[in-house]
């Protein structure tokens, strides 16, 4: 069993809709217990970063998932329960993150060329570093493949865990993955076929 | 370079969709949820959920069918009509929506784009606005473009803007149903003044009219239409080949 994390944040529909499709059992919950007992934990999260990494905090969640992480347990962070697996957030003030992957979420205008739309949104291709092996998430998908980002904050000063990047006029952090913690800044659950690829992936892992 | 969007729009009145014809392998084009379904695997970008009921038991009806479609489309879905007060967006939201569509609820009370991007995001709210030339100046038409309300459209698309809403979709209702084409010129001023996304509605009659905004309107982020994809006069994968050998960037 998968346990999408539900800490107050944002709409959990789709995605729960989604692992119905590829044949996964998951349950949305706010109960450590079960995440304790669970497979794979998924963190997503829409929204403010400040109030959202607050709300898991009074939940005593962050916890519970830190603690199965270190276990060895895989966990996927989407959007911005992927930016909660950071140091650090930038978004409206300076906001301590769970600090599974190193670097910090930082606003995407300055990386982007002049006179491109913030937020990004839409879809945009994803691009596999040429010097790093593919992700395993990855397994089912080709780079250049389409997916659907919306997201005005990115990861910088992460290297080392990008799996992918998109083009918008710079490069943006389009996943990150270390040891069992894995993130995407874009939206699995409504990337059509190729996000279903990748769910498929991570559950299979 | 993210993609140019091709989104179709879907009414939706006592659990059916208004308008359609019989495509090829569909087994009810009148059913929301196999017209949505086909559209998405189609290569549709996005859809768009469109609520005319007027009763109770309709809405009711609809808020069961968006939750159906939902549950088997992966694609972003906004859903509009009947949009008055945060809790019509509580409600579409709940069953599956990503972004909610407003149009006479923000007129109304212009405050709930305003509270709807505090509570969901900028991302979350999209203003739909139905405009019209009179006396040559842009204007903000109600009831489904019949009522003038005096308000310069410009200076409303500016004013929800600065609220919070995450994208625009500009109707032209000098250019809808005419077939001929989309509303460049209104589509430029709106582009000039504005940097959230512009979606384009009103007048796409065929292929090259796809061609034609995105060539001459780089700015405008994507294309919405109706009735050319529900009777079948445009498909979607066919225009995106020719998007494509334009040089326009799609997901294909």
């Amino acid at each position: 069993m998968i346990a999408i994390v539900d800490y107050g944040v944002g709409n959990l529909f789709s995605l729960k809709s989604s692992f119905g499709v590829i044949g996964a059992e998951v349950q949305v919950t706010g109960d450590g217990e079960v995440i304790r007992s669970s497979e794979k934990i998924i963190l997503p999260g829409v929204g403010a970063f400040e109030d959202a990494i607050a709300k898991l905090r009074k939940t005593g969640l962050d916890k519970v998932i830190l603690e199965e992480v270190e276990k060895g347990k895989p966990l996927l962070g989407i959007c911005l329960g992927m930016q909660m697996l950071f140091q650090k957030s930038y978004e409206y003030g300076e906001h301590e993150g769970l600090g599974l992957i190193e670097g910090s979420i930082k606003p995407i205008a300055p990386i982007i060329e002049e006179g491109l739309k913030v937020p990004h949104i839409g879809w945009n291709a994803l691009v596999f570093p040429k010097e790093k092996e593919k992700s395993i998430l990855y397994r089912y998908v080709k780079g250049g493949e389409f997916v659907y980002f919306v997201h005005s904050y990115a990861g910088v000063g992460c290297s080392d865990t990008v799996s992918a990047t998109a083009e918008y006029g710079g490069s943006l952090t389009a996943s990150v993955e270390k040891e069992n913690v894995y993130g995407t800044q874009f939206h699995p659950e409504k990337s059509g076929e190729v996000g279903l690829k990748i769910l498929k992936a991570f559950c299979e892992l | 370079m993210i993609t140019k969007r091709i989104i179709p729009c879907l009414d939706v009145r006592d659990g059916r969709v208004v308008k359609g014809v019989n495509f090829q392998g569909l087994s009810d084009v009148s059913s929301p949820v196999d017209l949505g379904k086909f559209y998405s695997d189609n290569g549709a970008d996005e859809l768009v959920f469109y609520d005319i009921t007027a009763s109770v038991e309709g809405r009711g009806l609809f808020t069961h069918i968006l939750q159906e479609v939902a549950s088997q489309i992966f694609i972003p879905l906004t859903v509009g009509g009947g949009i008055h007060t945060l809790e019509d967006f509580d409600r579409v939201l709940k069953c599956g929506a990503d972004k909610v569509s407003v149009n006479s609820g923000a007129i109304k009370n212009p405050n709930l784009v305003l509270e709807g991007a505090k509570k969901y995001g900028n991302q979350c709210v999209v203003l739909s606005v139905d405009v019209k030339r009179v006396d040559g100046k842009f204007m903000v038409f109600a009831k489904g473009g019949r009522e003038n309300t005096g308000m310069e459209a410009l200076s409303w698309i500016k004013r929800c803007e600065k609220m919070g809403a995450g994208e625009i979709v500009v109707n032209s209702i000098d250019t809808d149903g005419v077939k001929k084409g989309f509303d460049l010129e209104m589509l430029q001023a709106v582009c000039d003044i504005v940097s959230v996304p512009v979606i384009a509605s009103g007048g796409a009659g065929c292929v090259e009219d796809f061609v034609t905004l995105f060539k001459t309107l780089p700015r405008v982020d994507a294309g919405l239409a109706a009735s050319i994809f529900h009777f079948g006069e445009v498909d979607i994968p066919g225009l995106k080949k020719k998007l494509a050998e334009n040089q326009i960037i799609v997901r294909r």
